[in-house]
């Protein structure tokens, strides 16, 4: 424990000590917050809900056992819940008083600051595919790609899927009293396979995106720190980079290098997701396949 | 009962027998003195170089000892008149006196696999003991109520023996040891508790494959109810318990849910979640149905907390949810439910604890869900997984290509 921690710190300190080369501002500090909250409930929610999927697998007793049994389990599992979803309330303000700051949705809904889809996205698709086969150029993305929208909307959907039939799960005796049965059939049903989904789909796509792929292996911070490098902005995100610099836009986003707290935060709590996240796949193969 | 009666039977033999043996005791004075002569010596041995000692005292204090029997009353061959004595007297005859135990103890297990030419099964001696025999009352006896378990376990609790001679059930005194019944007999209530004799019977110990045998298949509920006779009762107007009736010997009887020599408290998790199992054996289906809920993921990782089958179904008065009596038929489902739910509702009590996520005609809107979710996550993981390999694929060939060179994406 000691040893890959300090070796960390050291690293961390070595990103935010040179302040050699520009920083832009990626993620605002609530954003910061909220993916922290997101990811800690997530972790929380996945090893408490896990041993339930395969309760018939020794593994899945021990770690059970290890939560403190499954009435710790189950207080944990609702508190990160009840996170989870305070985290996603607050994310829906934020997008409401961007709203009203700006005098408009258009901003929210459209354009290259819009988590919504757009036709470029699937063009983007198709190049990067060509791309991936060795049949044409790297493509060059805008401030958010559309593996990156995916994953965003992987949220929503799993929220109102996985947080709606939880809370029928949660509260089963007051939802009854004006839902019939087989909605609770139903709602046991995809609070599992849809969680089973969400934590393989995180813990392996988008840890490999946003983390282990080589270029940026072994892990990406942007989400914990907020900046984003010039050389990075410039490369990984050429078109935005292009559009600032035309816009004139490019010195509003400029922000001092990530402080040491973050980049910690990141190696840290980042890390030990990341690897937790590892364990529960490794867990959940060998489970499928025995 | 039968051992209250046998201990009354014992007394009554016994204190006859002290009775004319008083009698008869100053008759014959010295004979026991002669053989004790040579067997007295506590080293000493025979021909074959095994002990022949006896001890004065140990034999003073048995049964047969406090009667004032000659030695020669047993071993009849010899005579303190013509010694020595052969080097090999012939067995002791217990039945010379003991004649109906013994022709009891032929009928048993024990007896028909020695006259079968098994030469480890139990006889009279490696229950009762040679020279110490004591009645079972005496709490010193062997087969006193508190010392059968340790008795049988000589065999029973003998793993090289049970291997060696193939001993049916495996170790099972170490198992009874450990059960409700085992504990028992260490317990406040020991009196009560039933040892082994108190199901198998001693001079009736029979094979369980035998119809007469208290612990045959169709004779146990009967064997059990013997000291729980409510469960007994309820059992029988179970629907478990008329199939029996009807001579279904395949339906479960007590041993089946409850083990034979595992016996726990029925408020024991472990044999709450266990027991689960078990229905699982007949009802297979519905133990997996069980499975994909709540309910039986969480006593599948052995918290009872939840609902066991038990819980809705009734354990001892098990009927079928047809039965307007059946805890689980649709007048008493919601109350069942209420038993955990308080404020449970018609609409909660018309969740499907068993649905089938492969049954389409009977659970079409369920079927559907399950396979929708299922193709959903084979369906995204496949997509993305490729894109992933493809990426990891170009990302490295990019990389290796590049040498040396600063690290600048794309071509």
């Amino acid at each position: 424990m000691s040893s890959p921690g300090s070796s960390s710190l050291a690293a961390a300190g070595a990103h935010a000590a040179p302040a050699a080369g520009r920083y832009y501002r990626r993620f605002t500090r609530t954003e910061r917050i909220l993916h922290s909250v997101l990811m800690l409930t997530f972790v929380g929610c996945a090893l408490t809900g896990l041993p339930l999927l395969f309760s018939d697998k020794p593994w899945a007793t021990a770690l059970a056992r290890l939560l403190g049994g499954f009435e710790v389990a189950g207080a944990i599992h609702r508190i990160c819940a009840f996170g989870m979803l305070a985290m996603f309330a607050c994310h829906l303000v934020t997008l409401i008083r961007r709203g009203i700051a700006n005098k408009s949705i258009l901003g929210i809904v459209w354009g290259p600051d819009s988590m919504v889809p757009q036709p470029q996205d699937a063009i983007d698709l198709y190049k990067h595919v060509k791309w991936f086969l060795g049949r044409g150029p790297q493509p060059k993305f805008d401030r958010w790609t559309y593996w990156e929208k995916f994953d965003y909307w992987a949220v929503f959907w799993g929220m109102a899927i996985i947080g709606g039939s939880g809370l029928l799960l949660w509260f089963p005796v007051f939802f009854a009293k004006f839902l019939p049965g087989w909605m609770f059939n139903i709602a046991a049903l995809v609070h599992g396979e849809e969680a089973l989904l969400a934590v393989a789909f995180i813990f392996t796509i988008h840890f490999y995106n946003g983390h282990v792929r080589p270029e940026r292996f072994p892990m990406d911070t942007v989400i914990f720190t907020g900046r984003i490098s010039e050389h990075e902005l410039k490369h990984e995100r050429a078109v935005e980079y292009e559009r600032l610099r035309r816009e004139g836009r490019l010195a509003a986003y400029e922000a001092p290098p990530p402080t040491l707290e973050a980049q910690v935060w990141g190696w840290f709590v980042g890390g030990a997701a990341l690897l937790l996240g590892i364990v529960a796949i490794v867990l959940i193969v060998y489970s499928l396949v025995h | 009962m039968r051992g209250v009666g046998g201990f009354c039977a014992a007394v009554c033999v016994g204190l006859l027998a002290v009775g004319l043996a008083r009698a008869a005791a100053p008759a014959a004075p010295g004979v026991n003195d002669t053989c004790l002569a040579c067997h007295g010596d506590k080293d000493a041995k025979g021909g074959d170089g095994k002990s022949i000692a006896v001890e004065a005292t140990t034999f003073a204090r048995s049964v047969h000892g406090e009667m004032h029997l000659k030695c020669t009353d047993c071993h009849g061959d010899v005579s303190a008149q013509k010694l020595p004595h052969p080097e090999k007297p012939r067995p002791v005859e217990c039945a010379n006196c003991h004649q109906k135990a013994v022709a009891e103890y032929r009928s048993t297990v024990h007896g028909i696999a020695r006259k079968g030419g098994n030469n480890v099964a139990a006889t009279c001696t490696d229950c009762h003991g040679l020279h110490d025999i004591k009645r079972a009352k005496d709490p010193a006896s062997r087969t006193n109520h508190a010392n059968l378990e340790a008795t049988c376990g000589k065999c029973h609790g003998n793993d090289a023996m049970v291997a060696s001679a193939k001993l049916p059930g495996g170790n099972i005194v170490t198992q009874f040891h450990d059960s409700i019944h085992g504990k028992a007999l260490s317990g406040a209530a020991a009196g009560s508790a039933p040892t082994c004799t108190n199901c198998h019977g001693a001079h009736t110990i029979r094979a369980k494959s035998e119809p007469e045998s208290a612990t045959n298949r169709a004779r146990i509920p009967d064997t059990c109810g013997a000291c729980h006779q409510k469960e007994r009762a309820q059992f029988a107007t179970s629907q478990h318990g008329k199939m029996r009736l009807e001579g279904n010997l395949a339906a479960p009887g007590c041993n089946d849910c409850h083990s034979a020599h595992r016996i726990q408290q029925h408020s024991v998790a472990s044999f709450q979640t266990e027991v689960i199992k078990e229905c699982g054996n007949c009802h297979s289906d519905y133990l997996s149905t069980y499975r994909d809920t709540f309910h039986g993921q969480v006593t599948a990782l052995g918290y009872a907390r939840m609902a066991t089958c038990a819980s809705c179904h009734g354990s001892h008065e098990i009927l079928p949810a047809s039965d307007p009596a059946s805890t689980v038929s649709a007048q008493n489902r919601l109350k069942t439910c209420q038993k955990c739910h308080a404020g449970a509702t018609v609409n909660f009590a018309s969740f499907d604890p068993h649905a089938n996520r492969h049954d389409r005609a009977g659970n079409p809107l369920y079927y559907f869900s399950a396979l929708f979710m299922k193709w959903l996550l084979i369906g995204v993981i496949s997509f993305f997984g490729l894109h992933t390999l493809l990426w990891l694929g170009r990302s490295l060939r990019a990389r290796f290509a590049r040498g040396s060179d600063s690290g600048k994406p794309g071509e």
